[in-house]
């Protein structure tokens, strides 16, 4: 044990100590002090409401409409399908749809007002043309527009098992066998001296840090289409914060319970980081496939295969003095690679840019997770600092092998 | 006009089928020369009834189709010099309107209306315009012809709540228009606040059926460019409610451009030709065409006969234009026993 481990002090709770819930002070009750200013600011909600104070503040605003564009379907020919949100305060009425500058005959299926945080699919027999690029514009009561763009027009895939099949073997490619390809250099990285196992671990948080930052851009990216009354850059928070210190309190939970941070439980981690980076990706594989953005080229497999086999180096590099058996390393895959497939079958199904955001921002989140506790190991088992020359190299490599790999995959 | 004979919902539920040709509402269904779409429904072609706005206008908007042969010519008495006076009141006023059935556009308006009554007169007449501004901001009138520098409308700015009286000879006998003239006038004029000014030659033209039509746009979200384009305001209304006409019938259109954004706009009548007399200013005929494009505040008086019976549509030869709101069908009818 290095002498950075820090010996696990069992909580000594002062709770024995606080004062019992429920006990009166000066006769008034606990929990009416706990309530008190909840049941007043309900009592002024409901009084807002019935009375309305807002008409005070209220005169001639030209109304806050906000519409948000979910997706475009392209079911069949002829047709399309408009998925929209009302992201915004106030409700808003669909009066007409243009697509590509000209007014259309379309349905609903409900309304023509959306209320907030509704959505409608809006069907347009449109005979749209295969590979070019169209535009929608809703044209609410008020005249607004808001648009949404089909980027190449091609035919929706129907969820079908043929499209299942196609995203469970790219799943695969991408995700899976490249996982396992990794985890094929425990027996090298078992058989490298000490000094290069660190190296291999700097690596190994290069990379980490690499998908980490990549996934917090993307979820910030993915943030903007939200519409605005999910919060997107919440979301993001929500996802990148909370996630660690949810990791962080099991993990020290475990500690508790095993005594010490094993090597094969900060392999664990980085596979469920891995895991839930893959999970946002394969949903933005699945959305751009099935919008027709991106075309499912060998190109893109082979990129997704370099690319994330560094992943599976990554998770065996902790486990280079264990012998773990050969159930936990097919477990360590399948935590890392498979969310890929699941993640794509979601996309295809259906698209939500604020699930989108929020699986990124959790991966985001986890692989920070990662990163610290790869660092903890790291302090733990090498006699080296991680500044050492040799150790900083691997941190830079684990970063240049991720951007040269990602070259190869098509923003 | 005869009534829809299917509900609004119907409509939208005929249009989720993808059962084009039925979704178009109103009186369309009627004709036989545009059902045709129904044979193709199905296999990813669309027709003409595709390419439409959906629903009704709400009750009580100001009808387009009346708007058409609605002339204002003022109230008539003499001068004791014995020439002709026409008094007209016009009131500047902010109203909001309705440009394609469920889309409401806040204009300024003459008389509650855009575009503004259309004013007539003969040659000669003296005009008296009474011209009280209600809106929220400086108004005027500027009427194109021959008239003195202070009746001109473009240095008088008349403030709200203000009045102004424009009075001149009516010359030279044509197709004129008036327009706001105070700036900014690019939104002044886009907003609603313009009209047809017609001055009848002292002879006056073949009797005719007559119709006004100002070409005029809507930009709706307020970024720069239309979002509707229309002959007197409101996107396909004469598609959805076509003009009857009487094979054999002179026909006389008095078209006025005013279209805000665009360099130019244009007529284009389906089946037929029909004579030019640009500006109206001339009895001779310019050309015998079957499309007239022209500049913002340009116009032309466009005089047609059909030959034969039938549905013909008419509408902007730029393809965007017509297919955002400027098309419309005039259906013929074999003439009357």
């Amino acid at each position: 044990m290095s002498k950075l481990e820090m010996p696990v002090q069992p909580d000594s709770t002062p709770l024995a100590a606080a004062p019992s819930i429920g006990a009166t002070q000066r006769g008034v009750p606990l929990w009416f002090k706990g309530l008190a200013p909840l049941v007043l600011l309900a009592a002024l909600v409901a009084v807002f409401l019935r009375v309305g104070p807002l008409g005070v503040f209220r005169q001639n605003f030209p109304p806050v409409e906000q519409l948000t564009v979910e997706r475009i379907r392209l079911p069949q020919a002829g047709l399309m399908e408009v998925e929209v949100v009302n992201g915004g305060p106030e409700p808003v009425t669909v009066a007409q749809v243009m697509v590509d500058d000209a007014n259309w005959v379309h349905s609903l299926n409900g309304s023509r007002t959306l209320e907030r945080l509704e959505s409608r699919i809006i069907t347009i027999p449109y005979p749209w043309v295969e590979g070019e690029p169209h535009s929608v514009a809703l044209v609410s009561s008020t005249g607004l527009t808001f648009t949404g763009e089909v980027a190449v027009a091609t035919r929706s895939p129907a969820i079908d098992a043929r499209y299942l099949t196609t995203f469970a073997l790219l799943g695969v490619y991408a995700g899976v066998i490249p996982v396992f390809i990794g985890l094929l250099w425990l027996p090298f990285v078992r058989s490298v001296g000490r000094r290069w196992i660190d190296f291999l671990l700097s690596l190994t948080i290069g990379l980490l840090i690499f998908l980490g930052v990549s996934s917090l851009i993307e979820a910030t990216e993915t943030a903007s289409l939200v519409p605005a009354a999910f919060q997107g850059h919440a979301l993001v928070l929500l996802g990148a914060v909370g996630t660690p210190l949810l990791l962080a309190a099991v993990g020290r939970w475990r500690a508790r319970e095993r005594g010490e941070r094993s090597p094969l439980y900060v392999a664990a981690l980085i596979a469920l980081g891995i895991g839930l980076h893959n999970l946002g990706e394969g949903l933005a594989i699945g959305t751009s496939y099935a919008s027709g953005e991106i075309a499912l080229g060998t190109f893109l497999v082979i990129g997704f295969l370099l690319h994330n086999t560094t992943e599976g180096l990554g998770i065996v590099t902790p486990l280079a003095q264990e012998r773990p058996r050969l159930r936990s390393l097919i477990l360590l895959g399948i935590l890392a690679g498979l969310p890929t497939v699941l993640g794509a079958w979601i996309g295809g199904f259906t698209y939500s840019p604020a699930w989108t955001t929020l699986f990124l921002a959790v991966g985001a989140g986890a692989i920070a997770q990662v990163v610290y506790e790869l660092g903890r190991l790291f302090a733990r088992q090498s006699g080296a600092a991680l500044q050492a020359p040799l150790n900083v190299a691997g941190v830079l490599a684990g970063m240049v092998i991720m951007y040269l790999t990602g070259l190869l995959v098509p923003a | 006009m005869s009534e829809p004979s299917l509900t609004r919902r119907d409509l939208l539920k005929a249009g989720a089928l993808g059962t084009v040709g039925l979704a178009a509402g109103g009186t369309v269904l009627a004709l036989p020369g545009l059902a045709q779409g129904d044979a193709k429904a199905g296999q990813g072609q669309a027709s003409h009834h595709d390419m439409m706005t959906v629903g009704q206008l709400a009750p009580g908007t100001p009808d387009p189709t009346r708007f058409l042969t609605e002339f204002d010519t003022g109230n008539v008495s003499r001068l004791p010099s014995g020439q002709i006076l026409r008094e007209y009141d016009l009131v500047a006023e902010d109203r909001e309107i309705e440009v394609a059935p469920g889309v409401f556009y806040p204009a300024w308006t003459y008389n509650g209306q855009v575009p503004g009554p259309t004013i007539r007169c003969t040659e000669g007449d003296r005009i008296r315009v009474r011209f009280t501004n209600r809106g929220h901001h400086s108004h005027s009138i500027h009427f194109h012809g021959i008239h003195p520098s202070n009746m001109d409308g473009a240095f008088e700015p008349v403030h709200p709540g203000r009045s102004y009286v424009y009075e001149f000879d009516a010359e030279p006998f044509g197709l004129h228009l008036y327009h706001c003239h105070t700036v900014p006038i690019k939104r002044h004029i886009h907003k609603g606040l313009y009209g047809a000014f017609i001055i009848d030659p002292r002879t006056p033209r073949p009797p005719a059926r007559e119709l006004v039509m100002v070409m005029n746009g809507f930009d709706t979200n307020i970024d720069g460019e239309n979002e509707v384009y229309a002959v007197n305001t409101v996107a396909f209304h004469y598609q959805k409610h076509p003009i009857t006409l009487q094979k054999g019938e002179l026909v006389r259109v008095y078209l006025v451009n005013v279209t805000e954004f665009d360099l130019l706009n244009s007529f284009h009548l389906h089946g037929n030709l029909f004579r030019l007399y640009r500006t109206g200013t001339d009895l001779e005929r310019y050309e015998w065409t079957d499309i007239v494009a022209l500049c913002q505040g340009e116009r032309a008086v466009l005089e047609f006969t059909y030959k034969h019976t039938g549905p013909f549509m008419f509408h902007a030869h730029q393809s965007e234009f017509a297919e955002l709101g400027w098309s419309g069908v005039f259906l013929v009818q074999a003439p009357h026993v």
